[in-house]
């Protein structure tokens, strides 16, 4: 432990990333020299916003194949993810009233759901597979004539899994169904083309892609046109959908932060995907009863989610106090239930409590993983030696056999 | 979450870590707790002739409040009676360590083990069981 007292070392860019340095520079100026509203329509001031916004509005419409047109800004993923539920339900909600989304969404579609359902409309949350992707065949079943909206997210935040989101584009196309997509974690990491996949509304975030935090962005199809009511009201900015002063620093920073993902988007996977396959068989190679969590073939570069048998998360986490990971028990919070995420694969209760997630992005570097690896796997073996779990089953005892008073 | 310097360091440099043997007469074995949970404490006690705890180890998985419970309390129960072990109560391993209210529920969890390895040695050596608790 005492050996990391340098530099912390952060690998949970599921969580946030830094802003690109590149991405702070195209932002600066919009915050003193260029500081205009850009819905002041008679002035210089205004209209030099305007023209940064409309770039920005252009380099996240390219990304995701769209129309500038089609895209309004938002303060994140969660409030583009309230709009598109929230929004689509109560347009089309009186013909309309069931919403399909899945059981590991994340808690902001699942508690968006969870608000629409006490107003009244019907919800159904599908179960995911064993290995995290939905069952397109009860998705089918699921569609009645009922149904205004499926909300499936396209990358998994915590199992990094990757939806198979043109084959869900068809169906939802075919049955008249809109299909929204929360993106958060997949703009810039995976090829996306809304056109090709069918998607109506797609949830984008500013500092999941190395933007600044405090922006986003929502898709809303033109052509066949999907209307939303309005979550915030005002001055009926971005088209009435969403009102409020736009922030423009931002907005460009997410601009230029999708512009550069556009550009290296390749290379960086190519560099991350070797990176966490490195990282996967060198924790593989010196530690056994380890489980990788969500599909391991259809899972975004930078993601690992990994459960090491018989040692708690949250004391792990204590041990490895400089590598900034996520743990999927959620003891570190006052709830002591395992995520809800890895329960709903039907990975065992107590292999929920040993998970790890182990972000890599774009400043990740080759030596700063192998600390990570030896530091974690140091820790693994000492609290293994201290587990009474781990001692069984070197004894061959199945721990499912043992009647445990559940507390 | 800030920790106590004490819990850290007995998450750091835990106290009698191991096994006996749980087949001795002289050890008494308490398996508390649920991995399910999250939590599962064992606490062994050997005892000698005279109802001495002289010696007690413990395995844990669980979190570093856990750890640090079932440490504890491995130290404070060696050389005492085995009524005066009984009596320990969960909220002097929670006040010594400065548990944070939300993990209140890992010191329960020590107090349980060692009445539950006291009471497997009593009941191995066919001896009355021994009200510790309350």
């Amino acid at each position: 432990m005492n050996e990391l007292k340098a530099k912390p070392i952060y690998l949970d860019y599921q969580a946030t990333t830094p802003t690109d340095p590149r991405v702070v520079d195209a932002m600066l100026p919009y915050f003193y020299e260029k500081f205009g509203n850009a819905h002041s329509r008679n002035h210089s001031f205004g209209w030099e916003a305007e023209d940064a916004i409309e770039l920005a509005r252009g380099q996240v419409a390219t990304i995701i194949g769209a129309s500038p047109k089609e895209v309004i800004f938002t303060s994140g993923a969660t409030e583009s993810n309230n709009l598109a539920l929230k929004g689509v339900m109560k347009f089309y909600g009186k013909k309309k009233p069931h919403l399909i989304t899945t059981v590991t969404e994340h808690k902001c579609v699942l508690d968006s759901a969870r608000h629409l359902e006490q107003e009244g409309y019907k919800v159904t949350y599908l179960p995911v597979q064993q290995n995290g992707l939905v069952d397109l065949e009860q998705l089918k079943a699921a569609i009645t004539d009922e149904t205004a909206l499926v909300s499936i997210m396209a990358v998994h935040n915590e199992i990094g899994v990757i939806q198979p989101l043109k084959e869900i584009g068809e169906i939802c196309r075919e049955r008249g169904v809109f299909f929204h997509c929360d993106a958060a974690q997949a703009v810039g990491k995976i090829p996306l083309d809304v056109n090709d996949m069918k998607i109506d509304l797609m949830s984008i975030s500013g500092h999941k892609i190395y933007g600044p935090k405090g922006v986003g962005a929502l898709f809303v199809r033109r052509r066949p046109r999907v209307r939303v009511v309005a979550q915030i009201t005002g001055g009926g900015q971005e088209r009435g959908m969403r009102s409020g002063t736009l922030p423009t620093p931002l907005i460009v920073g997410l601009g230029k932060a999708c512009d550069i993902a556009l550009n290296e988007m390749a290379e960086e996977n190519a560099r991350i995907m070797e990176l966490r396959n490195y990282t996967l068989n060198r924790f593989r190679e010196r530690l056994a009863d380890i489980y990788l969590n969500g599909d391991e073939e259809n899972r975004v570069a930078g993601n690992l989610n990994i459960s090491f048998a018989y040692v708690e998360g949250e004391s792990l986490l204590m041990g490895i106090k400089n590598i900034a990971v996520s743990s999927g028990s959620a003891c570190t919070s006052a709830s002591l239930e395992p995520s809800y995420v890895l329960r709903a694969l039907g990975v065992d209760e107590e292999l929920a409590h040993t998970s790890l997630r182990i972000g890599i992005g774009r400043f990740t570097t080759r030596e700063e993983l192998d600390q990570a690896v030896d530091a974690i796997c140091n820790e693994v073996e000492r609290l293994r030696e201290m587990s009474p779990l781990w001692e069984m089953a070197q004894e061959g005892i199945d721990i499912k056999s043992i009647e445990w008073a559940e507390h | 979450m800030a920790y106590s310097e004490k819990l850290l360091d007995h998450y750091e440099n835990p106290r009698n870590v191991g096994s006996f043997d749980k087949n001795e007469t002289a050890v008494g074995t308490g398996l508390v707790g649920a991995p399910a949970c999250g939590d599962v404490m064992k606490l062994q006690i050997r005892v000698s002739a005279d109802g001495i705890i002289e010696d007690a180890k413990f395995k844990t998985f669980g979190c570093g409040s856990a750890i640090a419970s079932s440490s504890l309390i491995t130290e404070w129960v060696k050389g005492k009676t085995i009524a005066e072990a009984g009596a320990i109560k969960n909220s002097q391993i929670a006040e010594e360590l400065a548990l944070p209210p939300v993990k209140i529920h890992c010191s329960i969890l020590a107090e349980d083990a060692i009445k539950a390895a006291i009471s497997d040695y009593n009941t191995k050596n066919g001896k009355a069981e021994v009200e510790a608790a309350e």
